[in-house]
Order: C-alpha cells, then sequence, then structure tokens
C-alpha cells in the first residue's frame, strides 16, 4: 500500500491508480444508537468501563495504607520501642529518628502514588467519556444525513443543532463515571455499613433505618423532575428554533411591523423556561432538603437507642463514639450516589430526547450510502417506471401509477402546472425521493436499490432552489467530483505522525477515518487527467451554463498567491505593461493615475500615499491609522505632524461651517459629509476647546481624531485645497522614510507596491491597473473593464482570472451569489461529473428568457448522447426539447414527441397556449 | 481646482449668485466633478433626468431631435448651468448634450439638487427669481418670433 501510493506521488495522479490508504478501508458501519443511555454506554465502552473500575481497584489498598500510615506515625512518635526489623533476606536496625524518617517518606511516597492514580484515573475516565460523546454526534450526524428528505420539511435546523452541539455536551462527562462511582461510592457505603452492623447490629439497622423511606420517596419525586426536565428540553429547542427563524426572516419582521409580536411571543416562551426551571429547583432542593433532614434524624436513633444500650450496660462508650464517626463517613458516599442518581436521571432524558429525534421512519439504508461498489456501472438505456406513486403523509398522491418509458439518449422534458407532480417526478428519479410504490427500472435493476455512489456519480442533479456551502465557489463546483480520498497527502514526517493518531482516535471514537487533507478530486470522473486539465474543463463547463462572465468579473476583483501560481503572476505583470500601452494607444491614459514611488497620487488616499503598500492584517488599517505609534514616529521624524494636526483642524472647520452650523439634517450630512452626523458634533466641541491655545495643547486622542482626517482625504476628489504640490512632496519624503525605517516586526503587516512586482495582497484588477481610477472621468469603470477585457485575452490570461474568481467565498448557503448564479452553478458542478443523465428541475426559473433558450441549447449540446431529463417550470420551453411528458394531477396524462404534442388540441399545445 | 475657486465660480452663475457663500460651499463640496472626452453625449433627449450640471470648463452643444433630424440649437460654455427642468419638472430630456471638447462639469444629482431645495428654502426662492427672468426672457422671444413671424406672413399674402 505505502510503495503505491509513493509511485502514485511520482506520477502526475490518475484515478486508474486511487491508492490512497484511508479510501482502501470502508467507512466503519456505524453500530447503532440503542434507546436507552445505559444501552449506548455498555454497548461502546463496556471494556473501558471494567478499566476505570479495575484501576479504581488496585488504587484502593494505597488509599487505605495512606489513611492507615498516620495512626503508626504518630504511635512511634508517642511510645517508642526499639527493635530490629526484618524484612526476611536481611534484618534492619533503625533507631527512633531513622524510623520516623523512613514512615514519613513513606507516607510521601503514598501521597504520591494516590495523586498518579488519582490523576490516570481522571484522565481515563475523560477520554472515555469524550470518545464517547464524539461517537454519539458522529452517530447522529450519519443519521442526519440519512433522514428521509422529506423529514426535512418537518424538522428546523433550529431545533436540530442544538441537540447535535449543546444537549449531548453533559454526556461525555457524565459516562466517565457511569459505572466508576456508584460502584466506588457504593462499595464505601456498603463497608461502613458493614462495620456497623458488625459493632451492634441494632445500631446498624438503626443507621439504614431511614434508606427505605429514601429509596421509596426520592425516586418519585425525580420522577417529576424528570418530566418537568424533558418539557424544559423541548422548550429550549423551541427557542433555539424561534431564534435561527428570526435570522432567516428578519426582513419580514420589520416589512410587516411585528417586531412586537414577535418580541411578545418570545418573552411568554422564555417565561416558559422560567416556570420549568423554576419549579425544577423548588423540586430538587426539596429532595436535598428532604435527604438531608432524614440523614440528621439517623442521629437520633443512635442517641435514644445507643444511649439506652450504654446505660443498660449492653453497649460500650467506645462504640457508639466509633458508630456515630462511622456514620459520620457514611453521609459523603451517601450524597454522592444522591447526586450520581440526580445527574444520571437528567442525562438519560437528555440522551432519549435526542435520540428519539433521530429515528424517523423510512430513514436510507446507511449502506446505500456509504456502500463502494467495485465498479460503479453506468447507466444506459432507459428509465422504465411501472405504477409508480409517491404519496405523501397526509395521504396526498402527488404522484399516481406512472408507467412509462423515459429514453436516456435525447432531450426529454417534463410538462405540467404547478402542483402536477413534474417535480417529485424529478425528485423520483434522481432517486432524492424513493416511491411508495410502483418501481422505476434501470440497466435491469430497481433504482431504489442502487448504492449512492452509483446514482451520486451517473446522475446529475440541479433543483430550483439550490443550495450552497458556505466555502469557495470552485469547492462547490469540486463537490461533484469528491466522494472519497483518492491520494494521500504528503505530510512531513512529524505531521504524518500526529495525523496517523489523530486518523486512529477517529477509529476507536467509531467515526469515519479518512484524511481531509488527502486529494479527493476524481480526475478522471470529469474526464480529464490531472489539476490544470480540470481547470481548463472547469472554465468550459462555466462557459456552458453562462457563467463565466461573471466568475472571470469576481476573479478580477480576486486574489492570486505569486507563490503557488508563479507563472500567473509574471504574465499578470506582463498584462500591467501591456494594459498601460494600450491605455496610451487608445487615449485613455488619463483615465488612471499609476502609482509611482516619487510621486503622490492624486486619486488615493493620503494614507495610502504615506503607506504605499497593501495593509496585512490589522496593524495598518487604515481606520486606526492616526493612533499607530510607527506611523506617527516616522511623521515626526519627517517634521509633518503639526501640518497634518493643522489640516485637520481645517477639514473640520470647514466640514462643520457647511454641515453643523448650516443647519443641514441628520441625513444629508450622513450622506454627503466627510464626517459622520455622529462625529460631527464631536468635533464641533473639540474646535470649541481648540480655542486660542492651539494644537499642541490638544489631549492625544483629540490630536490622533484630527489626524484622522486629512489621512482620509482625497486631493482629486475633495478639493479641499489642504493638500498642495509641496505637502505631497512632503508625503512622498515621508513615504520613503516609512519604507526604509519599517521594524523587522511590522515588515510582514504591509506589501509595500513596487512597479515591477506581483502584489499578493492587492486584487487582479489592481495589479493590472497599479494605479488608482482617476476621480470624475465619465463611464471610465466601463472603458476600463473594456480595454482591461482585451489585455487579459491578448494575454491568454482569461482562465487564470476565472481560477482566481473560482476562490470566491459564495457565503452562507451561497447568499453571496443572485439566484440565477446559484442555479446556473449548481448545473454547471452536476456537469462537470459527466453524468449520464441529467435531471435538471425547474433550475432556470430564476434566469431571464433569452439567457435561459441559451442555457438549454448549450446544456443540450453538453450532453449530446446522454440522457436529459427536465423538469420545465414553463411549456413553452418543450419546444426546445425531443420528447414531452404531461403531468396533471400526479398522473401522466400526455407523452410523446413534442412535434406531436404541440397542437391546439394536445395536452401540451393547450399548456403553452394558457401561458 | 479648489473648494474654494468652485465657490467663485458658482456666485457667477446668475442662478447661485444670491446664494450665501457657506451654502455654496456646500454645493460645491457635495456636488461631483465629473469630465468628459470630447464627443461623449452627457444625455440623449428622452432620458429620464437624473442630474443637473455646471460647466466649469469647455463647450457642450444643445441638439434637439428635429423631424429632419438632429438640430444643434445653442452651445454652452463655462458657467453655464443646464439640466435643472428635467429635475424640477420631473419630465424627460428636452434635448440631447453633447460635449464639443474636452469638458469639466460640476455634476448635481437629482437627489442632492431636490434636497438642497427643501433643505434651503432661500435657495429655492433665489432659483425660482432666476428661471422666472428665464420665463420672461424667453416669453419676450417669442412675442418678437411671434411678430416677426406675423410680419412675413402679411408680406407673402
Amino acid at each position: 500500500m505505502k510503495e503505491l501510493s509513493f509511485t502514485a506521488r511520482l506520477r502526475t495522479p490518475r484515478t486508474d491508480e486511487a491508492t490512497a490508504a484511508a479510501a482502501q478501508t470502508p467507512p466503519p458501519r456505524s453500530g447503532g444508537i440503542p434507546h436507552s443511555l445505559r444501552g449506548f454506554i455498555w454497548l461502546y465502552s463496556w471494556r473501558q468501563q471494567v478499566g476505570v473500575l479495575f484501576l479504581i481497584l488496585i488504587s484502593q489498598p494505597f488509599l487505605y495504607y495512606s489513611l492507615d500510615l498516620p495512626k503508626t506515625i504518630i504511635n512511634i512518635i508517642t511510645k517508642w520501642q526499639p527493635h530490629d526489623f526484618d524484612i526476611g533476606v536481611a534484618t534492619f536496625h533503625l533507631n527512633h529518628l531513622n524510623y520516623l524518617w523512613v514512615l514519613c517518606g513513606l507516607y510521601l511516597l503514598l501521597v504520591l502514588i494516590n495523586g498518579a492514580f488519582k490523576y490516570v484515573i481522571n484522565v481515563y475516565k475523560g477520554r472515555m467519556g469524550e470518545r464517547m460523546l464524539r461517537r454519539l454526534r458522529y452517530e447522529l450526524y450519519v443519521r442526519l444525513l440519512r433522514f428521509p428528505i422529506g423529514h426535512f420539511k418537518k424538522v428546523s435546523p433550529g431545533e436540530i443543532i442544538p441537540m447535535i452541539t449543546s444537549e449531548v455536551e453533559p454526556l461525555g462527562g457524565f459516562i466517565g463515571d457511569f459505572f466508576a462511582l456508584p460502584a466506588f461510592q457504593g462499595g464505601t457505603l456498603l463497608t461502613i455499613v458493614l462495620f456497623l452492623f458488625i459493632q451492634d447490629p441494632v445500631l446498624g439497622l438503626a443507621a439504614i433505618s431511614l434508606y427505605p423511606i429514601q429509596g421509596y420517596v426520592i425516586p418519585k419525586l425525580q420522577r417529576k423532575v424528570n418530566q418537568l426536565g424533558k418539557a424544559r428540553v423541548r422548550t429550549v429547542r423551541r427557542v433555539a428554533d424561534r431564534v435561527s427563524e428570526t435570522t432567516y426572516g428578519v426582513a419580514e419582521i420589520h416589512a410587516n411591523d411585528s417586531a412586537r409580536y414577535q418580541l411578545t411571543s418570545f418573552a411568554s416562551l422564555l417565561g416558559v423556561i422560567y416556570e420549568i426551571r423554576y419549579e425544577i429547583y423548588q423540586r430538587k432542593f426539596f429532595v436535598k432538603f428532604l435527604n438531608n433532614t432524614l440523614n440528621a434524624l439517623t442521629p437520633f436513633f443512635f442517641f435514644s437507642i445507643g444511649g439506652y444500650l450504654v446505660i443498660r450496660g449492653q453497649l460500650s462508650a467506645g462504640a457508639l463514639v466509633a458508630v456515630l464517626s462511622a456514620y459520620k463517613d457514611l453521609a459523603g458516599p451517601w450524597k454522592e450516589l444522591l447526586d450520581y442518581y440526580q445527574n444520571f436521571q437528567d442525562t438519560k432524558i437528555k440522551y432519549e430526547q435526542v435520540v428519539e429525534q433521530f429515528r424517523p421512519e423510512h430513514m436510507l439504508d446507511e449502506k446505500l450510502m456509504l456502500e463502494e461498489p467495485p465498479v460503479i456501472p453506468h447507466i444506459k438505456g432507459e428509465f422504465a417506471l411501472s405504477g409508480v406513486t409517491l404519496v405523501e403523509e397526509d395521504h396526498a398522491r402527488v404522484v399516481d401509477g406512472v408507467s412509462a418509458t423515459i429514453p436516456l439518449d435525447r432531450s426529454v422534458a417534463i410538462v405540467g402546472a404547478g402542483g402536477s407532480g413534474k417535480h417529485e417526478l424529478a425528485l423520483l428519479l434522481a432517486r432524492l425521493l424513493m416511491p411508495t410504490a410502483g418501481r422505476i427500472g434501470i440497466n435491469g435493476s430497481d433504482l431504489s436499490t442502487l448504492p449512492i455512489a452509483v446514482v451520486g456519480r451517473r446522475i446529475g442533479y440541479a433543483g430550483a432552489t439550490p443550495y450552497l456551502f458556505t466555502q469557495s465557489l470552485g469547492e462547490n463546483l469540486l463537490a461533484a467530483i469528491k466522494q472519497r480520498p483518492l491520494r494521500d497527502p504528503q505530510y512531513e514526517p512529524l505531521r504524518a505522525k500526529t495525523r496517523a493518531i489523530q486518523l486512529r482516535e477517529a477509529r476507536l471514537a467509531g467515526n469515519i477515518a479518512y484524511d481531509i487533507e488527502a486529494d479527493w478530486i476524481d480526475y478522471e470522473a470529469a474526464g480529464v487527467k490531472d489539476r490544470q486539465k480540470l481547470t481548463e474543463r472547469v472554465v468550459e463547463v462555466l462557459h456552458r451554463v453562462d457563467l463565466d462572465q461573471d466568475v472571470y468579473l469576481l476573479g478580477l476583483r480576486g486574489r492570486l498567491d505569486p507563490k503557488k501560481r508563479a507563472d500567473a503572476a509574471a504574465a499578470l505583470l506582463q498584462g500591467r505593461k501591456a494594459f498601460r500601452e494600450r491605455l496610451a494607444a487608445e487615449g485613455l491614459a488619463h483615465l488612471v493615475e499609476p502609482f509611482d514611488a516619487d510621486r503622490y497620487n492624486t486619486n488615493a488616499t493620503l494614507a495610502e500615499n504615506l503607506l504605499f503598500g497593501m495593509p496585512i492584517g490589522p496593524a495598518f488599517d487604515t481606520a486606526e491609522l492616526s493612533t499607530n505609534t510607527y506611523v506617527l514616529a516616522v511623521l515626526n521624524q519627517v517634521g509633518l505632524t503639526e501640518q497634518l494636526v493643522e489640516g485637520g483642524i481645517q477639514v473640520a472647520r470647514t466640514m462643520v461651517e457647511i454641515f453643523a452650523d448650516g443647519g443641514a439634517s441628520e441625513e444629508f450630512v450622513e450622506q454627503f459629509s466627510f464626517i459622520s452626523a455622529e462625529e460631527l458634533p464631536v468635533y464641533q466641541t473639540l474646535l470649541g476647546r481648540l480655542g486660542k491655545a492651539g494644537a499642541p495643547t490638544l489631549a492625544r486622542e483629540d490630536r490622533a481624531r484630527l489626524l484622522a482626517l486629512p489621512f482620509r482625504l482625497v486631493v482629486a476628489r475633495h478639493r479641499l485645497g489642504l493638500i498642495d504640490e509641496a505637502l505631497q512632496a512632503r508625503i512622498v519624503e515621508a513615504r520613503k522614510v516609512f519604507a526604509a525605517s519599517l521594524p523587522p516586526v511590522l515588515a510582514g503587516s504591509i506589501e509595500f507596491l513596487a512597479e515591477d512586482r506581483y502584489n499578493s495582497v492587492a486584487t487582479i484588477q489592481d495589479n493590472l491597473l497599479f494605479g488608482r481610477l482617476a476621480y470624475g472621468e465619465a463611464n471610465a469603470e466601463t472603458r476600463l473593464a473594456a480595454v482591461i477585457a482585451e489585455v487579459i485575452d491578448a494575454l491568454d490570461l482569461r482562465a487564470t482570472v476565472i481560477e482566481a474568481g473560482l476562490d470566491f467565498n459564495v457565503g452562507p448557503g451561497g447568499s453571496r451569489l443572485s439566484q440565477a448564479q446559484r442555479q446556473k452553478l449548481v448545473i454547471a458542478r452536476a456537469l462537470l461529473k459527466r453524468p449520464d443523465v441529467m435531471i435538471v428541475d425547474e433550475a432556470t426559473s430564476a434566469i431571464d428568457g433569452p439567457a435561459q433558450a441559451k442555457l438549454i441549447q448549450g446544456i443540450k449540446q453538453e450532453l449530446e448522447g446522454r440522457g436529459l431529463i427536465w423538469s420545465l417550470h414553463r411549456a413553452v420551453l418543450a419546444r426546445q426539447f425531443k420528447e414531452a411528458f404531461v403531468m396533471r394531477d400526479g398522473r401522466l396524462v400526455e407523452q410523446g414527441a413534442v412535434t406531436d404534442l404541440d397542437r391546439p388540441d394536445k395536452e401540451l399545445g393547450k399548456l403553452i397556449a394558457s401561458e | 481646482m479648489s473648494i474654494h475657486e468652485e465657490v467663485d465660480m458658482l456666485r457667477r452663475i446668475p442662478l447661485f449668485g444670491q446664494i450665501e457663500p457657506a451654502k455654496l460651499k456646500l454645493i460645491a463640496f457635495t456636488s461631483e466633478r465629473v469630465a468628459f472626452d470630447a464627443g461623449t453625449t452627457l444625455f440623449h433627449q428622452g432620458d429620464a433626468a437624473n442630474a443637473a450640471y455646471i460647466i466649469v470648463e469647455g463647450k457642450a452643444e444643445v441638439v434637439v431631435e428635429g423631424p429632419g433630424g438632429p438640430v444643434t440649437v445653442a452651445v454652452l460654455g463655462a458657467n453655464e448651468f443646464f439640466g435643472e427642468m428635467g429635475i424640477l419638472g420631473d419630465v424627460p430630456r428636452t434635448a440631447t448634450i453633447v460635449a464639443q471638447s474636452r469638458l469639466v462639469t460640476l455634476r448635481i444629482s437629482k437627489d442632492l439638487f431636490l434636497r438642497l431645495i427643501k433643505e434651503f428654502p432661500a435657495m429655492a426662492v433665489s432659483m425660482l427669481r432666476v428661471m422666472a427672468s428665464r420665463l420672461e426672457a424667453t416669453n419676450r422671444q417669442l412675442r418678437t418670433e411671434h411678430a416677426e413671424l406675423e410680419r412675413l406672413r402679411s408680406q407673402s399674402a
């Protein structure tokens, strides 16, 4: 295995050599989650539980001896009998003091041994608990993936999330103590009780006389607490659900002015929780109170019965004292046991409440989900549907006895009104739903028995409301060809060792033990041989779905790491030059003011001119620049500070004059002023404070505040006439000092601009521009975009830019892309894996008319000779397809060639006419 | 050109002549400086009006689409103000404006213009005054033209 993966590393990776060691081991079959907490703990940790017990057992003699030793030490201090020590092989003679030292040393040793035992046992218990917690969470997540798709209509993420995260959390701590605590404390309790009985059976009986009452009453009381606990868990889930709903629907709340209603309903939910929790507290403490009282009652029996026996001479006073002190020791373990009992009940409820939610009916077979057949067969021929029926929970037959043969070598449209069952039929064909009755035959077998490994790689599916994961656009695309790790990652020896331990740990907790850092990309599935070809293919697919221009634009605003892509960075540097030349040739040079190390850029802010570089991280964040000690030091060094502070005063005066004194409304200030409406009064009072004394007397933060103003000025834009040419020259001077004396600690906080170097912090577009857009030139951006596009195409850099665009993070759920972009992306993703059948489920609804027709054409070309089944949101689009299947009320009412069906007397013709 | 020069320029424009300097500074600061290359169309006749312009330097042609094709009806120069009718009347542009040479303008967006009028009624009054006198001039011209037309008619008859 090791050999193989090594050769794979040497050669260009190819999928037929798929060699990742991890991929060879199939993911573990989950052992399931038992209904009861006890069952879960026993099933997965009985060995470790026994281990803990064993450790506790062997630690006991040391503990006992360490308790016993002080007595001996006191004895030899007070009563000393010189004698020889015979240890079998030799005889020692020790004097009084030496003997004391030996015993004290022994005591110290025992203390250390006991401490070590405690430490080891605690760590062992902790690790066991954490593994069990990890296993439980993993199992719950596995089940989440196996939920039937329809089930997600009934559960909300707000309820599911706390179950897997916070609700199961206390389990980890409890599981470690599950057996050990009752065994240990119970053992102690029994020993003490036994001791009491040996001292005197009657007193022993007295000591435990109230236990039956406690044993009867406390669980009864606890039962009510348990019920309340369940109610509490349910209500907290509702709160979580409400919070998550609010984050999604906050726009609706404000659009309808329903904040008050929402607040009230939230408050009443909190009220319910309060009441439950308060009652739990009352009951819990009542149990404690009862218990304490009963415990305190027992000595009453000792005093009365014991006293009676002593007076009657049937018991020695010493024995009574011993019994009393032993009874005191009884309280500790008893309390521990009681706490354990309550804790157990609490955890048990949480476990049961969670597990219960993860047992919906008709869960996907785990084998279907994770099985990896040795060969993934192609899907060919036709879908043979016989009596396919889908019944929803409310007994509605959304798909009703559909029998048909759907060919997989041409374009097929499924047409129908909303609610006709076309959407569900598409889901059934993509095997995202399973038919309630009937059968979909493919390749001679039942579609519902095929593992997802076959369905998910051979059938492409794109739905109308696609969900994208919060990662880069490229990663979202490649998800279609990342099914399992194919090539082991290359680690340095030390890292390899840590990774091996991490994977072993995953296996011990019953988790899937694949390496997330392995190369998962299945190049063969995309029909390419390496990463570079894959990029080309991605660009091609993006072009097919008409998304390449969008990604190109994102790429221009994206970044490129010149260390990883030295060639691309060099090419872009070429582009910088070509762009400048092109601009001059077209007479557009005045649209960009280039960066020049020796010139002040009038279209950049003063701060940008000073730094002459791109800040990395917070050190030179522009908002905080006026408080940056290094910046201030540089300004002091070139003697610019006072002038800039004075400049700040002038800016503040002008703004106050224009906006504050003129009585402009807050709204107006917010839109047009250089200083926000919030800050304006601050500056107003600052100017007042300034009075005649002048800037040097101002407090440090006031000076920083003033300094911040000229820092934000752009000469070409703000036209305040503050930064004249003399000052510009001084700032260029300061710029040089800034770069020359930058301390090494700050070297990583800025990447300076250089004509001949690609700047990794700046966007690709800014690297090409290497300057600032001239302010106030009409349509500058559009005109420049055209020139940039020309240069990019001339240097053949389009693919590079698109590749940078693939790094664009799409935001939660893809929220940073438009709905149309999302739909296109999902189609592109499905096309990338070259499916045998592509099922498109109204997935172009957000794309406008002409673009839509173009897109359908593109996809048809891409899938020439393979299956394309398209559930259409508009019947008229069916004209672009060969065959049509018309659905109505869940039934298939018409099928055939589109040319035959597109007539006024046919269903398809009527549907088209009615649009 | 700094804001102070712009204020001086604004003061020379009759429309703004009556407005106090602080307000002129406000207009200068909040308006946008936009430059157009020769031959660029600022807006077309029939477009929705979204800004008024003051020419800082350069010349602009006012072109009206007539039945016989486009006709240049006027050439505007420095310090001249145009485009305010469309904003105030909320009507489409009545003419096309093309930069004759390189043209530098101060662009006052519709939003800003309306807001200025709303926030500073004194400004609105002085603007009204100027527009009324413009209208009066137009009327006067119309009267002369009308008289001229009558004269020509009676001659031909």
